[in-house]
């Protein structure tokens, strides 16, 4: 047996082929002078990647999980709620932590200086929000349905209506920055950014899934979205 | 439903959106233990054009190399003013600045130590998934013992080691790629 099998610190499991993006996919035009050319580097997990912080004593506003309200009066667009679990590849909630999201508005814009895109800001959205999740691993928020919107990678691009999802595990190795989409948006077929991932399944993870027991009669739709963090692995007697 | 991860994507240009509530660039505050430095730079794309849509997360051990985490044996031992996570944003010239203080040094596999780090995520527009990597310092003599900085080819040592330019003051540059591309890792 070689000493990895008694070492006390396990890594995390691979990704199998196809099922994240690779650095550099030229669809994509910002990845080719932006994403690494050479391969990483491969090394062991230690204390320092198997660790993390701990984003559990976070004050958030009073109104961080709803992205509708705080403003005089009521955002455009489809009232949504979007909920789900945050689980690692072993299928354990990930308690406490912090689901940070941010989406442009209903009409595909974003409140941010950098955004021209000739659509209407909304004086009553800022697409910005935070949420704990519990002790289940569950987080529920309240937005409505963003926008697709167009970007120049090449002509006529525009990007499927999304949600921008950034995740904390417990170790620095399990964080993710991903975005959630909505299930059937013919924008998906052609979008660069959604297709980096070349296995089918993989890409239909990013898929949220319409979510008729959530609907709120007379008030909001609903959209589920489960999200899985890399889980280390385990050993056999576990 | 399915436990296989789900696939990352980037941040895009308007992370701040999301992410600003929990910028800190301030990683220590003045009550936690250690030497107080503070650490800058720029980001470069492969053309050398700095990146003003960059994003880097660090994650460090205290200074008696103790992380804020159940999954450290000592942890009930960890400077309780420090937590040791920080998220630093990028401006319109693509540099970045943090406060921290020096972590102290940390186990590593098999009876080594390693030396004082930073683990360090890079996210930008045009990455689809967070590049690791570490931060090294210039003036830590136990550098060549470190087993990580040993798995890394000998030239390309250096694009992970913060350089002293003064009392306190380092720079650390990250270059996505060419002749000084910056060692990322996976695990
Ligand atoms: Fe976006």
């Amino acid at each position: 047996m070689s000493d990895s099998t008694i070492d006390p610190l396990l890594g995390y499991r691979r990704a199998y082929p196809g099922s994240q993006p690779p650095y550099i996919h030229p669809p994509y035009a910002s990845t080719v002078r932006r994403g690494p050319s050479r391969d990483p580097i491969a090394i062991p997990v230690t204390l320092s990647e198997v660790t993390g912080p701990t984003l559990d004593r976070l004050t958030l506003g009073e109104h961080a999980a709803d992205l509708t309200a705080g403003f005089a009066g009521e955002p455009q667009g489809e009232r949504i709620i979007v909920s789900g679990r945050v689980l690692d590849e072993n299928g354990r909630p990930v308690r406490n932590s912090v689901v940070e999201v941010w989406q442009c508005n209903a009409a595909g814009r974003y409140l941010h200086a950098g955004d021209q895109h000739d659509a209407p800001l909304d004086p009553n959205f800022a697409g910005t929000g935070q949420v704990l999740t519990d002790e289940h691993g569950r987080y529920r928020f309240k937005t409505i349905r963003p926008g697709a919107y167009p970007w120049r990678n090449h002509y006529n691009a525009w990007r499927p209506a999304h949600i921008h999802f950034s995740l904390h595990g417990d170790g620095i190795g399990q964080r993710l920055v991903t975005q959630m989409y909505f299930p059937g948006d013919p924008l998906l077929a052609f979008d660069p950014i959604y297709n980096c991932v070349e296995d089918d399944k993989a890409k239909l993870r990013m898929v949220s899934a319409f979510d008729w027991e959530n609907a709120v009669s007379e008030y909001a739709l609903a959209y589920r979205f489960d999200i899985v963090l890399r889980g280390r692995k385990q050993t056999v007697w576990e | 439903m399915s436990f296989q991860a789900t696939p990352s994507q980037t941040v895009g240009p308007y992370y701040a959106l999301g992410l600003e509530p929990l910028y800190r660039t301030e990683i220590a505050p003045a009550s936690a233990i250690g030497e107080r430095v503070q650490v800058s730079g720029t980001v470069f794309d492969g053309n050398g054009i700095p990146v003003s849509d960059a994003v880097i997360e660090i994650w460090q051990a205290d200074a008696d190399g103790i992380y804020a985490h159940r999954d450290d044996p000592r942890s009930d031992a960890h400077d309780p003013a420090f937590q040791g996570w920080g998220r630093v944003p990028t401006d319109a010239q693509g540099r970045f600045s943090f406060i921290t203080i020096k972590p102290g040094r940390v186990p590593g596999l098999k009876g080594t130590t390693q030396a004082p780090h930073l683990v360090a995520l890079v996210f930008m527009r045009g990455l689809l998934r967070a590049a690791p990597t570490r931060i090294y310092f210039s003036d830590e003599a136990t550098n060549p013992e470190d087993p990580i900085l040993a798995l890394v080819p000998a030239e390309r040592r250096r694009t992970l080691i913060a350089n002293t330019t003064g009392p306190a003051q380092y720079t650390w540059d990250v270059h996505m790629q060419g002749e000084t591309e910056t060692v990322f890792f996976s695990y």
